[in-house]
């Protein structure tokens, strides 16, 4: 054991390993407690994460680079999960396929209402034009609409806030949203398998759309 | 387990080269889920690809638990708006408004069309 406490929080504070745990063990603490609440839209955990992680930060003067420097590794997962998309998407081809023509259409009309309404709305409610940008991709599953932000130029910290309360506020109705998909799970068997499929979907219609919309709406 | 990660990396790394290489306006890991999905299909048509990762659930079960870890996935970003929080206290109120206002009205055309959809593909077929 070193002397000096604080030449010890001087060195951990600056190791992946100590902001690595800390991410991990917050998310699975309000995790267990969303799990206890039988996971009440309010209780979700990437939300409370998000404050007390960031209460945290802010109680010891870290900086977000030091933090990331952990959580990166966690972060990093987000593209592979993106891909094993392609997972339910394959498993549900039969489902899919039967009901392939609504479900584009509901898809691709949806995904433009959601960008053309929260720009609209945004320019209108006076916002600044980056936090219009961020809030664009916002209908879709965080780990695409972050990556569609990160293509806009947008800022993909607030993309996620977006996300994620479009996501509790959607979480009561199916959405294609890794939330919204979540809830329906619970609700009914047949409708988590359309919303799993439909998150698939959704990621390449929002993300072909966005681009196009921004171009059109934001000049 | 290895053999499955590297599948899945692969193939958005693939996505990463194909979106750089084409300037498309698309996430690299997008194009990624594509070619999986195209992946998995073709494995169905020739048995010579179901090998490896691609035979007994290798690529499934590992993609099963990436994404019943999803959301957690989402924290380390999310966390970044500790740098923006002047910004949050400034337009945060409007910000929450403007997304409650778009939540309703794509939850409610979404719903429609699918059902306007699947009646009208209904009423030509019966």
């Amino acid at each position: 054991m070193t002397g000096n406490p604080f030449a010890l929080w001087v060195y951990l504070s600056q190791t992946p390993l100590l902001w690595l745990t800390v991410t991990l063990v917050v998310y699975a603490a309000v995790d267990a407690v969303s799990l206890a609440t039988h996971r009440n839209p309010l209780m979700n955990p990437v939300l409370h994460s998000i404050w007390i992680i960031g209460l945290f930060l802010y109680a010891t003067g870290t900086s977000y680079t030091a933090y990331f420097s952990g959580a990166q590794f966690v972060h990093f997962l987000l593209g592979p999960a993106t891909v094993a998309l392609a997972v339910p998407l394959y498993e549900n081809r039969k489902l899919v396929a039967a009901a392939i023509v609504p479900m584009l259409v509901a898809l691709m009309v949806g995904s433009a209402t959601a960008i053309v309404s929260v720009v609209l709305f945004a320019e209108a409610a006076g916002l600044p034009r980056d936090i219009v940008m961020a809030l664009a991709p916002k209908s879709v599953t965080a780990g695409v609409a972050m990556g569609i932000s990160e293509t806009l130029g947008a800022n993909p910290a607030i993309t996620v806030i977006a996300t994620v309360l479009t996501g509790i506020m959607g979480a009561i109705v199916v959405t294609p949203h890794g939330i919204g998909t979540a809830r329906a799970f619970q609700v009914d068997e047949v409708a988590g398998v359309f919303a799993g499929i439909a998150m698939g979907l959704n990621a390449l219609v929002t993300s072909l759309l966005v681009p196009v919309f921004a171009t059109l709406l934001l000049k | 387990m290895i053999a499955a990660v590297s599948i899945i990396l692969v193939c958005q790394l693939v996505g990463e080269v194909i979106v750089r290489g084409f300037r498309l306006p698309l996430p690299g890991p997008v194009v990624g889920m594509a070619l999986l999905f195209g992946i998995l299909i073709l494995r169905d048509h020739a048995a010579a690809l179901a090998r490896g990762p691609l035979r007994d659930g290798g690529v499934e079960g590992v993609a099963k638990v990436l994404l019943a870890n999803l959301s957690l996935m989402f924290v380390p970003a999310g966390v970044g708006v500790v740098q923006n929080l002047d910004l949050l206290a400034r337009s945060g109120v409007a910000i929450a408004l403007v997304l409650a206002a778009s939540v309703v009205m794509t939850l409610l055309v979404t719903v429609g069309t699918f059902l306007i959809v699947s009646r009208l593909m209904r009423r030509r077929s019966s």
